[in-house]
């Protein structure tokens, strides 16, 4: 992903640049290279599986938040209300549609290649199967895959469940990558990649897990999204994914030894004074500012449930080598859009207490009702639960006209004025 | 037999208590009956029906009740229809509901479900995710695994057992509703000032709060009244409106569009009741596979449904061409994604075909309709000048 200028520089973000970097080259030179795209979204995606088949994949919601980062995507969403999409729909879609309208080029200024393959993985977001009914017109005569990934409606994942999406794998998937790529599906391939995923897995859950020290040595939603980068995109299942968030858990628990606090772009958190659970996907185009506003208030966040949109790890759940694509079908169910609404409810709740959070906030994003339908009942169920104060924030996630800087500023520099006159309140109660 | 005033009159009333007396009445007759709410667009009501339950469509609170505490569970840039339903579940329409089923077709939709499981409204709450699949063996398998786990969910309720010859009676019944249904569109297609839209409506909303033995009388008797030609035709353009498959339009609006000298001749606005193209078989052995495969296909086209290979911008204008229409109104609800994003993609295929057509939004509790109709009317205009 990219980075803010001036950031401080530690050894995993030059690691991640640079394989990043090399990524879009290899993209860009993909009809030179002789390589098949692949377009599919980041929630239920297949990585392991596409790289076994030597594709490369593409994620828009990627390319439509570094579009937010450049400062490019107010444009592109222009251009795709131009052709007739309404302002009341999800910008990543616009934002994606209108980079098309504008030439495709990428984060790294590279065109990006047309899709062989659109992968549509309708897995959390209804708004995906519009998303690619759309990129179907767009790029008329592309092959399309689709997997539905089932709800969990009841809270869990049921045999029936597996065996669905076994079938749509065997049958619809795996026909249409091997027809694409002209190679045959490598089962020892794919299990050998997902030893490498699950071990980058565990570094990954050990490093967002290291926030449960008081003070954190890391920010689980600002650099959290960071973090997640490699592995809820191109790289899981690559032994780089493995060196990457080696190297990452190397300097974490180098913070840890010395008591840091998280590496913000304008240095070190001095004092950690508010810990919090965020909920919702951050604002990309005013990223900088919007981290800033935490980290000038002392505010860590701690847990967040946007860094579990590309996989839930935190509770178990690894790719598993002896059963890839059966792990592939429980990754996708797992992830935290596919979660019902009790059972981020009560993922949320844990991060409150296993985190010792101060408070809880949620930054509602107007485009994304994966997210924010229920999210005001979801904000409720916590205050309730775990007695901790809430706050709640709007802006968007790559429309620039619907993040108000001084509007978020007030709200949360009220909601943090709340946090500290409780601790207060409770340090007095501790005393009596 | 009624009159058709008193049969309008009757519908109307019907469709728009949102505290499903009927409903509520029939259930108290008889202790194993059960009443199952759903919302748009589409469940499979025979196997309620053959629970021995009424399947009651949950239109939304529309224009007919004030919004209190609904407000304060949605953010103002989501549709309105869910502030409604969670005002209603609050309030006391809805008790009495056994259960509840949430139709895949969006995000607002499906998390509302976890909404309805956190506030433990009715004794299940379940979201039903149709199959994206349209393999019998992989989808239509899927979809029969959804249809027995909510034909568990009533038999914990009322212990009664599902057989194969009480879902095919209900099959049976629904094919019935189904054509009396397509019958008086295909009347209103051929004179459509023998009934206005705002009466169709009515009349097919009301068959989603009482019995589907009750609605089909009354379809019988509507039709009976409106075989014969009466009424005489105005100069009225004819119109079909699309995007309207989940928050309702108020009443006011589509008047609106009637007045400014449209005649909607076909619309999606109760689509459940339309959604199985043709009859499903109802003499198999196993009637749950007949469902699905109706559902896969004999479904119509929507916003809902993925289109991968038969798109809907094309089903569109096959189904205006259909029915003669000169031109399409796109009225969605502001903030529907699904219909909002289908827009562009449908828009372009009216204009490759040539099909005129305007488009706006709404919520369904909107009160001013000025706009709205003097748009319409000049729409209307403009097709009869250039005609
Ligand atoms: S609705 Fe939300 S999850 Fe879905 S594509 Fe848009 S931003 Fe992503
Ligand atoms: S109006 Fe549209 S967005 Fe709202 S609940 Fe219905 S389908 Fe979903």
């Amino acid at each position: 992903m990219a980075e803010p200028k001036d950031a401080i520089k530690e050894n995993s973000m030059i690691i991640q640049k640079e394989m990043l970097a090399k990524q879009f080259k290899e993209l860009s030179m993909a009809t030179e290279l002789g390589k098949k795209v692949v377009y599919t979204f980041v929630p239920g995606n297949l990585t392991e599986l596409i790289l076994s088949f030597d594709m490369l994949p593409v994620y828009p919601e990627i390319n439509a938040l570094q579009s937010g980062m450049r400062k490019k995507s107010a444009e592109y969403i222009r251009d795709a209300e131009k052709i007739g999409f309404s302002e009341d729909v999800c910008t990543y879609v616009k934002c994606d549609i209108g980079m098309m309208l504008n030439g495709n080029i990428g984060p790294t200024g590279e065109k990006l290649p047309p899709p062989d393959l659109l992968l549509l993985s309708y897995t959390g977001c209804f708004t995906f199967l519009k998303w690619f009914e759309n990129l179907e017109r767009l790029y008329p005569g592309v092959p399309v895959a689709m997997l539905h990934t089932p709800y969990q409606e009841d809270g869990n994942i049921s045999k029936d469940q597996i065996d669905y999406m076994l079938k749509q794998l065997k049958e619809e998937v795996i026909p249409k990558m091997e027809q694409v790529s002209g190679q045959k599906y490598d089962h020892a391939r794919l299990s050998k990649m997902m030893e490498n995923s699950a071990k980058a897995e565990d570094l990954l859950v050990k490093i967002l897990e290291s926030a449960k020290n008081v003070p954190s040595p890391i920010d689980a939603y600002f650099a959290g999204v960071y973090y997640i980068g490699p592995i809820f995109t191109a790289f899981r299942g690559t032994q780089e994914a493995v060196d990457y968030y080696t190297e990452l858990w190397k300097e974490v628990q180098e913070r840890m030894r010395l008591g840091l606090g998280p590496v913000t772009p304008e240095g070190e958190i001095k004092e950690e004074k508010f810990r919090l659970v965020v909920e919702g996907p951050p604002n990309w185009t005013n990223f900088r500012e919007f981290w800033k506003i935490f980290y000038d208030m002392g505010a860590v966040i701690v847990a967040s449930s946007y860094t579990k949109v590309g996989g839930v790890y935190d509770t178990g759940f690894r790719h598993d080598p002896k059963e890839p694509l059966e792990s592939l079908a429980k990754y996708c169910m797992g992830v935290y859009t596919n979660l019902n609404l009790p059972q981020r409810v009560e993922m949320l709740e844990n991060y409150v207490k296993d985190y010792k959070a101060d408070g809880f906030l949620i930054n509602s994003i107007k485009s994304c009702n994966s997210f924010s339908a229920g999210q005001l009942m979801i904000m409720r169920e916590i205050e309730q639960r775990a007695s901790v104060p809430v706050g709640f924030i709007e802006s968007d996630l790559v429309d620039p006209r619907y993040f108000s800087y001084a509007n978020i500023k007030n709200r949360l520099e009220s909601y943090f004025q709340m946090l500290e006159q409780r601790k207060i309140i409770l340090k007095q109660e501790e005393v009596v | 037999m009624k009159s058709l005033q008193q049969l309008l009159t009757e519908c109307e009333t019907l469709a728009f208590d949102l505290n499903f007396t009927r409903a509520k009445k029939w259930k108290a007759e008889d202790k194993s009956r059960i009443l199952v709410g759903y919302l748009p667009i589409y469940i499979p009501r025979e196997i309620i029906h053959a629970a021995n339950g009424m399947a009651v469509g949950i239109m939304g609170a529309g224009d007919r009740k004030q919004i209190i505490k609904g407000d304060a569970y949605y953010q103002s840039y989501i549709c309105h229809f869910p502030r409604g339903i969670i005002e209603m579940a609050l309030d006391t329409n809805l008790e009495e509901f056994d259960g509840f089923l949430f139709p895949a077709i969006c995000d607002c939709v499906r998390n509302l479900s976890g909404m309805f499981k956190l506030s433990k409204k009715g004794k299940f709450q379940r979201y039903f995710d149709y199959p994206q699949n349209f393999d019998p063996f992989i989808g239509g398998t899927f979809y029969t695994q959804e249809m027995e786990k909510v034909i568990d969910d009533m038999f914990k309720i009322n212990g009664v057992k599902v057989t194969a010859e009480g879902i095919n009676k209900a099959i049976k019944l629904y094919n019935i509703n189904r054509q009396l249904i397509e019958k008086i569109y295909n009347i209103r297609d051929e004179r459509p000032w023998q009934l206005s839209a705002v009466d169709m409506y009515h009349i097919l909303r009301a068959g989603l709060t009482i019995t589907v033995e009750e609605h089909n009388e009354i379809l019988e008797q509507v039709l009976h009244h409106i075989k014969e030609e009466r009424g005489e035709p105005m100069d009225n353009i004819r119109v079909v409106i699309s995007g309207s498959f989940c928050e309702q339009p108020p009443i006011g609006l589509i008047k609106s569009i009637e007045m400014a000298g449209c005649y909607i001749v076909e619309d999606d606005f109760m689509l459940g009741s339309r959604w199985i193209q043709g009859d499903i078989k109802d003499n198999t052995s196993n009637p749950l596979e007949a469902l699905g495969n109706a559902y896969i296909h004999q479904s119509t086209f929507s916003s809902a449904y993925y289109d991968v290979g038969n798109p809907k911008g094309k089903r569109l204008v096959d189904l205006a061409r259909k029915r003669k229409a000169d031109g399409v109104i796109f009225c969605a609800a502001s903030f529907c994604d699904p219909a909002l994003l289908d827009r562009p993609e449908m828009q372009k295929e009216c204009d490759h075909a040539g099909l005129p057509h305007i488009n706006f939004q709404f919520h369904e509790n909107t009160g001013q309709f000025k706009v709205i109709k003097e748009q319409a009317g000049t729409f209307s205009d403009s097709i009869k000048l250039w005609a």
